[in-house]
Order: C-alpha cells, then sequence, then structure tokens
C-alpha cells in the first residue's frame, strides 16, 4: 500500500515539474511577442530589447527557469508584469473563488450522481430512460452553452439569481450561495450526467454478479447489498470518474468565472494569458496543476483504503 | 523425402523444458515446467493430464511459441523450433496447429466462419477460388453444412464451434495439433462426438495430437500414451491404457480415485475406502 | 500476387443484415444523421445558400426581425444572422475535424501498440496519458495563447494532443482485453503476422467503441472551438463562439441574439454523440442487447407448457415437493421462453437428491426457483414448490427471504465470484448472522469461526481476515458450504458445487458434503451435469433434458436400467469405463499425408 502510495505521489510531482517546465520553456521563448504585447504595436526594436531586459527575458531561459524555480520553492512566485502585484498574492487571493466552485460542483454532481445513478439502475423503467436522454445532452452540450442558458433562463426571464458577480461569504452568506448557484449548476450539469451514467452501468454490471445472488440466498435485505455490497464495489470506478471530473470542472471554472464575471483565477487565466504576463500565467498553472496533484492523492489515498488488492498488497 | 526422416525421430521432441515466469514488480519468480521431456511420433496422440497450475497449458503454449522458455529445447520433424524468429514461427502454422478450450472466446464474434477458416491460407497466400475450396472442403471434413461459411460463430452451439476451430486447425493440413481442453466446455454427448471426429481426422490424415486435459477418462479413450504433470514436473509417461488404469506413479493414483464414476457401487467403496484412509 | 483472400469472401453479405440497414431502422440515428449533415452541408457549401458577406454591417438595419433578406434577421450592427451563422461553422467544424484527426491518430496508434505488445511502450504511453489526462486543458491552452498569438487552429491542434488520452486509454483497454483472447493466438499460431492481426482482429474489435469516443470528441472539440472564441481567442473570423460572445454583452437588451448561434452548437454537438451511440449499436452484429421487456408482454403470450414429464413417486412425506413447476424466460422477440417446463420432482428429508442434466436442461433454473434466486426477467409461469408444506410460489420477495432463514440455504457453483471482493471472509461469514439473525459481533464471530471449523477449515482465524483473492478455490468453496450452513438449514440447494474444482479438491468436498448431510440430517439437491458426481453422493436421481424430467428413481435403479432412451445416451457417452485408444501403430506403409 505505501508502495503504491508513494508510486502516485511520484507521478504527482512529475506531473507538476512536467507541466511547469514545458509551459515556462514555451512562455519564455515567446519573449519578443511579450515584451511587444506589453509595449504595444509602436515600439521600436530598441524598446523591446530594452523592455526584454528589464523583464530578465534576454537570460538564457535555463537560468530564467532556475531563478523562477528558486523563487517558487521560496513561495515567491514573481511581480506580475503588468500591475506589478505579487503573483502569489494574487494567485491566493482569488484561489478561493475558483475552489469553492469547482468543490461545492464536485460534492453536489457526486451526490446527485449517486441518487440519480443508483435509481436509474435499481428502478430501470422511465427514470433510467431520462436519465439516459439527459445524459446524452448533458455530456454533449458544451459548459458555456449551459451557463448562457441558465443565465437566460434564470437570471434574465426568471431573475432568480443575479447574471454575474461575487458576493464575498463573510459579507452576505446567503448573497454568495445566490451569486455561486448558476455557476456551479452550469459546471455541474455535465459532471451529474457523466458520473450517473457511470455508476448506473457500474451498478447494473455489479447487479449481476454471482456474490450478489450468493448474498441473496444468505437472506441479506436488497437494501442492504446496495448500499453496502454494491455501491462499495462501485466505489473505485466512481473514483476514477471523480478525478477526471474535477480536472474537467477546472477547465469548466475558467469559461465560467469568464461569463459569470467571478474574481477567480480561471479569468486571471485568461486575462493574463492575453497580455502575456508570465509570471502571472506561471502562477496560475503552477496553482491549478498542485490542485489536481493534491485531489488526486486524496482519491488515490481513499482508492488504496477501498480496494483489497491495493490494500493488501 | 520427410516420411522417411519422420520415422528415424519422433515428430515432435521436448528435450528437459524449462518455463519460468517473471514476477510483477515485489513478487518472486514462478516456475511453472521444470525438467520435462515428452515426445510425440507422427500420427500419434500423447494426452497431458494434470490438476489447474500443473503447467499442461504452459507446455502446450511454449510449444506453439506463445510462451518463452527458459532453457531446453524442442524439436519439430528433427528441427529447433525453441525460440524461433517471428517470420520462421509463422511459416510454422503449416505444420503446428490449435484447438483451444474454449468455443466461445477462440472464434472472432465479429467475422464469418468462411473469414476464419480462411485464415490459416492468408500466410500461405491461396488464390480466393483455391481458398473457398479449401474452405468448404475442412467444412466438410469436420460435419458442418456449407452454408456455415457466410454465419457467424454465435449462430452456432458449442459444439458446432468446436467443429469451426478444428476446421481451421487442419485446413492447412499440419502435421500436429495442440488440443488445449478442447473437450473441457462441452456436454459430455458432444464430447463424445468431438472424440469420434478427431479420432476420425486422425485416421484420415495421420495428424498428430498432444491432447492436454484435466480429464483422464478423455484421454484415456483418445491418446495412445498419456502424461502426467504435476506442479511443473512430469510424474509418469507411459503407454494410455497402462497409466490410466495400472499408474505405476502414486499421484497418478490419486486422479484416477478422485475422479468419480457413474456407477454408484464404486464410488461407495471408493468413498469407504477414502475415509478408511482418513 | 493474389488478392488477401478472406477480404474476397467477405463479400458475400446478406443485406437485410447489413450494418447501414440496422442503422437505418434506428429514427433517432437517421434524424441525428440527417442533422449533422444538413449543418456540414450548410456550412462547407455557405456561399450557395447566402450571398450576404457576414461581415457586411448596416446599422440603419440593426437588430432586425426575420424578412425576405434577412431570413434570420440582423444583428446589434445589421449584419446578417443566417450568413455569419454558415460562415461562422466553417473555423468551428474545421478546428473540430482537426482535433478529431490528431486524437484519433495519436491516441488511436500508440493506444493499440500500447494494448497489444505490452511491455515498455504500454509502461510509457500510459504513463504520458495519464499525465495528460490530468492537466486542466483549458488553462494549457490558454497559456498556449500567450506563445502562440491567436491562432485558433494550432490551438485546437494542441487540442487536439490534449484529448488523445481518451481515445489512448479506450484503445489500450479495448486492445488489450481482446488480444487475451484465444482467437488472437490463435490468429498467431496460424502465422499472420502483427500488423494482420492488429489490421483484422483489433481494429476490428476497436470500431466501434472508436467510433462513439471519436463522435463524443468531436462533440467536445465543436463546444471548446467555441468555448475559446467566447473567450476572446479567435482571430477575429466570425465563429459561432464568437457570435455567442457577442450576443451575450446584450443579453439584457436582444436576448433572441443568442438563440440561433446557440441552436446550432447544440444541436451540432448533441447529434453527433446521439450518432456515436446509434452506430456502435449498429455496428454489432449480434445487434442491441435485446431489450427487457415488461411484465405484461410476458403475460401476453405464454407458450403451452402441457408436456414434460410428471413421474410421481413420493407421497405426501414429501418435504420439498415441485409439481409441474414452469419457468420463463423473455425471448428478443417479446414473447416468453420456456426454460422449465412442467416439472415436478420431491426430495424427502435427510435425503440427497441429484438434478442431473446437460447444459440447456434448465436443471440451475429449478435450482434458483426453489431458492428464490430466479434473476428478476424470469418468471415462475405455471407449478407449485411447496417446502414443508408452505407455497413458495408467489411469495414476495419480503416472504422468499423469510423462508431462507427459515431452513434452505444455496451452495453455488464457482466458488471465487461468489465471493464480494471487497470485504474480508469474516465480515461476509457474520454479516448474515448479524444482520438476519441478530447475532453480536462477538457472537457471530464466534459462530463463523465455528463454522469454519466444521468445513475442515485449519487456520480460521486467519482465513477470516483473508479476502477472496488470496484464497484457493477449494478453500473459497468451503467458505461458502460455511456461508449456507449458517443460515441451519435443513434443505441445501447445491449448484453444480464441485465442477469448478480440481478432481482432488472435487472428492474433497463432495466427502465434507456427504459427512456434514449425515451429521446434520440435511437434506439436499444436488445440481450437476457429471454423472459421476451423483453417482458419489446421490440417493436418488432426476434426469432433465430441455427443461422437463425424462426419468427419476433410485440412483442404482436409474444407472443399472434406465428405462428413458435419452438417459441410456447420456449414460453411454461417459468415458469412465470406455475401452482405451489402441496402440499405436507406426504409419509406416500407410499414406501419413500429401506432402
Amino acid at each position: 500500500m505505501f508502495v503504491y502510495l508513494a508510486k502516485r505521489l511520484g507521478a504527482g510531482v512529475v506531473l507538476l515539474v512536467a507541466t511547469v517546465s514545458i509551459v515556462f520553456v514555451m512562455l519564455s521563448l515567446s519573449g519578443a511577442n511579450v515584451a511587444r504585447t506589453i509595449l504595444g504595436g509602436n515600439a521600436t526594436e530598441d524598446q523591446v530589447q530594452a523592455k526584454m531586459a528589464e523583464l530578465g527575458l534576454d537570460q538564457p531561459i535555463p537560468v530564467q527557469f532556475q531563478q523562477w524555480v528558486l523563487g517558487a520553492l521560496r513561495g515567491d512566485l514573481g511581480t506580475s508584469y503588468l500591475t506589478q502585484q505579487e503573483v502569489a498574492d494574487a494567485v491566493m487571493q482569488r484561489a478561493g473563488v475558483t475552489l469553492s466552485i469547482v468543490l461545492i460542483s464536485i460534492v453536489v454532481s457526486g451526490l446527485l450522481a449517486v441518487v440519480l445513478g443508483v435509481t436509474a439502475a435499481v428502478k430501470r423503467g422511465w427514470v433510467d430512460r431520462l436519465l439516459q436522454v439527459v445524459a446524452v445532452f448533458g455530456t454533449a452540450l458544451p459548459g458555456f452553452w449551459v451557463a448562457l442558458v441558465l443565465i437566460t433562463v434564470f437570471a434574465v426571464t426568471l431573475r432568480w439569481f443575479p447574471a454575474t458577480g461575487y458576493v464575498r461569504p463573510d459579507q452576505d452568506l446567503l448573497g454568495w450561495a445566490s451569486s455561486l448557484m448558476l455557476p456551479v449548476a452550469a459546471i455541474s450539469i455535465a459532471g451529474i450526467s457523466g458520473a450517473a451514467m457511470q455508476l448506473r452501468s457500474a451498478m447494473i454490471d455489479l447487479g449481476h454478479r454471482e456474490y450478489v445472488r450468493t448474498l441473496r440466498s444468505r437472506a441479506i435485505p436488497p437494501r442492504r447489498l446496495l448500499l453496502i455490497h454494491l455501491l462499495r464495489n462501485a466505489a473505485p470506478a466512481a473514483l476514477t470518474v471523480l478525478s477526471l471530473q474535477f480536472v474537467g470542472m477546472l477547465s469548466g471554472a475558467v469559461v465560467v468565472e469568464e461569463i459569470f464575471a467571478l474574481p477567480g483565477i480561471g479569468r486571471l487565466a485568461v486575462s493574463s494569458t492575453a497580455s502575456g504576463d508570465i509570471p502571472m500565467v506561471m502562477g496560475v498553472v503552477t496553482l491549478m496543476v498542485t490542485m489536481v496533484v493534491i485531489v488526486n492523492l486524496l482519491l488515490d489515498l481513499a482508492n488504496a483504503w477501498l480496494n483489497p488488492k491495493v490494500k493488501t498488497r | 523425402m520427410r516420411d522417411i526422416e519422420s520415422r528415424k525421430e519422433p515428430l515432435l521432441e521436448v528435450h528437459d523444458l524449462r518455463v519460468e515466469f517473471r514476477g510483477r514488480a515485489g513478487r518472486k519468480r514462478f516456475t511453472a515446467l521444470e525438467r520435462v521431456s515428452l515426445d510425440v511420433r507422427a500420427g500419434e496422440a500423447v494426452g497431458l493430464v494434470g490438476e489447474s497450475g500443473s503447467g499442461k497449458s504452459t507446455l502446450g503454449r511454449a510449444i506453439l511459441g506463445l510462451v518463452e522458455p527458459s532453457s531446453g529445447s524442442i524439436r519439430l520433424g528433427g528441427r529447433e523450433i525453441t525460440n524461433l524468429r517471428t517470420r520462421d514461427r509463422r511459416a510454422l502454422a503449416s505444420e503446428l496447429q490449435v484447438v483451444f478450450q474454449d468455443p466461445y472466446g477462440s472464434l472472432n464474434p465479429g467475422l464469418r466462419v468462411g473469414d476464419i477458416l480462411a485464415e490459416p491460407l492468408i500466410a500461405s497466400r491461396d488464390s480466393a477460388a483455391q481458398a473457398r475450396a479449401e474452405v468448404l472442403d475442412a467444412l466438410e471434413r469436420v460435419h458442418l453444412p456449407a452454408d456455415a461459411i457466410d454465419r457467424y460463430p454465435h449462430e452456432f452451439s458449442g459444439g458446432q464451434r468446436q467443429r469451426v476451430a478444428i476446421a481451421r486447425a487442419i485446413i492447412r493440413r499440419p502435421r500436429l495439433i495442440i488440443c488445449d481442453e478442447a473437450l473441457s466446455a462441452l456436454d459430455l454427448t458432444t464430447q463424445s462426438h468431438i472424440i469420434d471426429l478427431l479420432l476420425e481426422l486422425q485416421a484420415e490424415t495421420g495428424v498428430a495430437y498432444l491432447f492436454i486435459s484435466h480429464d483422464l477418462s478423455v484421454v484415456r479413450r483418445l491418446c495412445h500414451r498419456v502424461a502426467v504433470l504435476r506442479r511443473g514436473e512430469m510424474v509418469e509417461f507411459g503407454e494410455g491404457a497402462a497409466v490410466t488404469s495400472r499408474p505405476t506413479d502414486p499421484y497418478t493414483q490419486a486422479l484416477l480415485d478422485a475422479a468419480p464414476v457413474p456407477d454408484p457401487a464404486v464410488q461407495r467403496a471408493r468413498r469407504a475406502a477414502r475415509l478408511d484412509a482418513a | 500476387m493474389n488478392a488477401p483472400t478472406t477480404e474476397l469472401l467477405l463479400t458475400r453479405r446478406q443485406h437485410k443484415d447489413s450494418a447501414l440497414h440496422r442503422l437505418l431502422r434506428n429514427p433517432l440515428a437517421v434524424i441525428s444523421a440527417v442533422i449533422v449533415l444538413v449543418i456540414a452541408l450548410l456550412v462547407v457549401f455557405a456561399d450557395l445558400f447566402t450571398s450576404i458577406s457576414p461581415t457586411a454591417t448596416d446599422l440603419s438595419n440593426a437588430l432586425q426581425g426575420p424578412s425576405l433578406a434577412h431570413p434570420l434577421g440582423t444583428d446589434e450592427i445589421g449584419r446578417d444572422i443566417w450568413s455569419r451563422l454558415l460562415h461562422g461553422g466553417r473555423l468551428t467544424l474545421a478546428g473540430a475535424a482537426l482535433v478529431l484527426a490528431i486524437s484519433l491518430v495519436v491516441g488511436g496508434a500508440s493506444g493499440l501498440l500500447a494494448g497489444y505488445f505490452a511491455g515498455p511502450i504500454d509502461t510509457v504511453s500510459s504513463w504520458a496519458a495519464s499525465l495528460m489526462m490530468a492537466l486542466p486543458a483549458l488553462v494549457v491552452l490558454l497559456a498556449l495563447r500567450a506563445v502562440v498569438g491567436p491562432s485558433i487552429l494550432i490551438i485546437m491542434a494542441v487540442f487536439g494532443l490534449l484529448i488523445s488520452p481518451m481515445i489512448h486509454q479506450l484503445v489500450r483497454s479495448t486492445v488489450r482485453d481482446v488480444a487475451a483472447e484465444p482467437f488472437v493466438e490463435a490468429a498467431k499460431v496460424s502465422g499472420l503476422s502483427d500488423a494482420r492481426i492488429l489490421g483484422r482482429h483489433l481494429l476490428r474489435a476497436v470500431r466501434a467503441p472508436l467510433i462513439i469516443q471519436a463522435m463524443m470528441v468531436a462533440g467536445m472539440a465543436v463546444g471548446v472551438q467555441a468555448a475559446l472564441n467566447f473567450l476572446g481567442l479567435g482571430s477575429g473570423t466570425v465563429t459561432w463562439g464568437g457570435m455567442l460572445a457577442d450576443s451575450f454583452a446584450l443579453v439584457y437588451t436582444a436576448p433572441q441574439l443568442m438563440l440561433w448561434p446557440a441552436l446550432f452548437l447544440g444541436l451540432m454537438t448533441a447529434s453527433l454523440i446521439v450518432l456515436g451511440n446509434a452506430l456502435r449499436d449498429a455496428l454489432d452484429p449480434r445487434g442491441a442487447p435485446p431489450r427487457v421487456r415488461g411484465r405484461r408482454a410476458l403475460l401476453a403470450e405464454v407458450h403451452d407448457t402441457g408436456h414434460g414429464g410428471s413421474l410421481e413417486e413420493v407421497g405426501d412425506e414429501a418435504f420439498l415437493d415441485v409439481r409441474n413447476l414452469t419457468v420463463e424466460y423473455p425471448d428478443p422477440h417479446g414473447g416468453a421462453l420456456a426454460v422449465v417446463r412442467g416439472v415436478s420432482l420431491s426430495v424427502r428429508e435427510g435425503e440427497v437428491v441429484g438434478l442431473v442434466g446437460e447444459s440447456g436442461s434448465g436443471k440451475s433454473q429449478i435450482a434458483f426457483s426453489i431458492a428464490g434466486l430466479l434473476p428478476e426477467v424470469a418468471r415462475i409461469s405455471g407449478g407449485s414448490i411447496r417446502f414443508r408444506g408452505q407455497q413458495l410460489v408467489g411469495l414476495s420477495r419480503r416472504q422468499a427471504r423469510r423462508v431462507l432463514t427459515d431452513g434452505i440455504a444455496y451452495v453455488p457453483q464457482d466458488p471465487i465470484p461468489n465471493l464480494d471482493p471487497s470485504f474480508t471472509i469474516g465480515f461476509q461469514l457474520t454479516e448474515p448472522l448479524r444482520v438476519v439473525r441478530g447475532f453480536s459481533r462477538a457472537a457471530a464471530r464466534e459462530r463463523a469461526i465455528e463454522l469454519l471449523g466444521a468445513v475442515r477449515i485449519n487456520d480460521p482465524e486467519k482465513v477470516m481476515r483473508s479476502y477472496p483473492h488470496e484464497i484457493s478455490g477449494g478453500m473459497a468453496q468451503r467458505v461458502l458450504i460455511a456461508g449456507a450452513l449458517s443460515m441451519d438449514p435443513v434443505l441445501l440447494i447445491a449448484d453444480e458445487p464441485t465442477t469448478a474444482l480440481d478432481v482432488t479438491v472435487q472428492a474433497e468436498v463432495l466427502d465434507l458434503l456427504r459427512s456434514l448431510q449425515q451429521t446434520r440430517g440435511l437434506a439436499m439437491l444436488l445440481v450437476t451435469h457429471d454423472l459421476g458426481v451423483a453417482a458419489d453422493i446421490c440417493d436418488r436421481v432426476v434426469v432433465l433434458h430441455q427443461g422437463a424430467v425424462v426419468e427419476a428413481g433410485q440412483i442404482d435403479e436409474v444407472y443399472a436400467a434406465p428405462r428413458a432412451e435419452y438417459t441410456r445416451g447420456l449414460l453411454a457417452s461417459t468415458l469412465a469405463e470406455a475401452d482405451p485408444r489402441e496402440a499405436y501403430e507406426s504409419p509406416e506403409g500407410k499414406v501419413v499425408r500429401d506432402a
């Protein structure tokens, strides 16, 4: 089990290092573009060179990377080219918004997926057919499209929730919840239907396993069969789905934050990449990948605990 | 010419074979076969018997080149075939064929029977007309109707599927067929029909069989000689009638005693004997 | 020189069964295919369907409704919506096609090779795939924009790469499963090259799941492309995503502007997915899995259950009495198929009765009917089952459970799959004791250890702590017998309890069953295809053929003098007393083979 977890931790670190270095190298290669973007279209070649020297972009890439890594290890992610703000501060300030959207979405979609998937598997019939239809459209339709529809219906037509803007929870808890309602719904809909379908087919598949028949022959009540034996056996598959969903939801958050004008890292990602703010882009990427690595590790831990073949290794 | 050669030495000769499986990270190596020697003469049927984990299937797979032996030699028609290069191994298809246990898994469900049977002919570069003739001939020899050619495997019963698998094995007229538990998935009556078919094909073509099975009674009916494997080692190898009725090895005797026979009186006597021994 | 033989043989197709036909029979498939096709044609040949430039502005004509000149009206600066819609699809669909091509080539090839050859290729590519899947794609694409500028096609190409692990993993796992099938080994033995095997067997197996995944990827690509354009990553050309972004700015004043781009986008992505699902079903030669009809359909058409043996030889002292039992399953055409047809049999207290038959004889279905374990789709459509006088047919599930706790226990065929892999043996043995019979934790544990002792397991404490994958098949079957005994049964239904075991282990388990039966005075109904096993343990035997009883009687009598033709044939085909093969004759003088 410890070997397994050590391996997974290693994989996480490799992911972080690989992504960060690739993105860094790519960004540095475009140093001239960055300087030009900052200075605007009328800048002369000399001005561009001067700007690059000022930002340290004229140094060899390995040197730049070394400096960035040494800084990052001390928690210093550099300063924004544009706003002169500390990147670490800017990123951490906004992390809360994104994390709350994504975590609420994953909890909501996880719970609903279990309820819907199990119901569809057990009841079959129209519940099942409805879920299948909804799932097709839920997975097919892009999240931002769903977000736009939600805004049109619930914010513009019905006026139940605000279309845009963010309220901090320490100011107004209800307002906070209300401001997150539509963004969370937009991200979750795709997640719910996908995960519910996966769980549904896992449950149906498991229901046909021979041990279920044997458990029934021991007079184990159906509810217990379902909630203890089937769910437990479906759990590892569900965790895998969950980890992929988390990654997908981070991407979804970028779009949704932009649409709903929420001050999260997704929005920061859009604005900083548009303006070529390398330190800020690096900060955003580092934070996002770190979140993925941490969440995946937690899920691996849960999997190790749930799966006897891993546990007893 | 080849016939004269084959009279001098056995068709298949396995000598001092050892097969080891590398364990996955953190697991021990596992020796599946050790010091196994065996021969099959032209036109002969040799049975290979053992319980699960005895290595009987591994031996068949080693001969077919599906697992790599760690040491020892396998010769077919006087020629060394251990660790052949891929190209030479492919050329062996005209001499060495296989029938597997599972009549469901051994036929691709997405292909028609005609295409399944034509598979060994791809390497032989027959023309389409020739191939069709060969396929029809093979179907006839396993007593399946000619219209089977256009049907899918799922349209056939287990016994019929096994006939298709046998037709595929004989279509290149090989000298040796490895039958890996070829009857185990079949019903009793179907089993005896397939045994008759195998005997008939052997009489017609002189093909040799290495017949891998856990069932001593099947092997007794079908095989001239029988080898018994236990945990990767051969415990007995001799005339079929002798090994399956008067074995010299205690393990073979135990296998024989454990296999129930359809005679209540005999079984009662055996149970009494077992209880006395315990 | 010669054309590959197999492909020529393949040409003889039956038309009514072709994949295309099956596809055309599915209305959803036809509708979605038409939508995809129509949108694609409109977009590709946009200039044929509109003569207005998508960028021509006319401020005097802003925000007009549909008219002859502007079929869908105009936007906020008077541009023709219809024209913008058609032209805007071009980049969107081109981007999606690019994503699809790259992900199919990269993911498909790497998955095929990794799944087939395994080894280092597999290790490396699977690693790379799982790393890529952990990347939030949109963030990487945004970072890429800072590098390459607003070039949407380059960005979509990278997205194709980022999404290729989805294809890779699907192809790899499908290929791995198929490559382990005996037919692939048979192909190797047949002398086919790896390339042939990949093309002939593996690509074919991958095809159907790949198509649905490809449609999914195409749908996602359309969505992502639109999302990127929506975020302003495009280069100024008109796109659906860009149109949505423009109209979103006016969501309060002119929400109708969002309708058309949203509709096209939604229709396109959803149709791709629906079409993918339909294609998969159509490509499977066995068709879509037969749908299980409702109960009403079952009742509507019940086959004649009139015949079938009803040999009565045991009177009222019968402990278990089955009369005229008929069990039906739905068939694919909506009717019902009787797998057990009017079977009558009985078991006396403390008696061992063998239920003997070949596959398809319905013997297991009878056992399941008695133990109340028939699958939901099956239905007892006639007859009665009386256990100690109580009618078991027609009981509710709850009542049936009570009967189970009250004397009937079941031992399955293949031991390992009959244990829940996620729980320890100890948990599984104590669970019914605690949950059903109300034992305390400690008492249940004590009882479980006692039961493991009764089935002759030497180290019960250790077995209690083990998981099913850690014990042998013989051990697992003992555990299952112990589990059956935990119900304190008076009747044991054993369904081929030794078929999955080696003969030496089989003998031990049969001895165990016999001694438990004798010491506890158990009655036992033993389902088996093995006449030897029946001879070993049974007092009486019931011979089944195609769902009906052909003969029943004391075992010695039936075996010595079978009355039914079928029983005689069955006994004759056993090989135990068959002659051994005659001695080997060297093929000298014979024509061995035409070399």
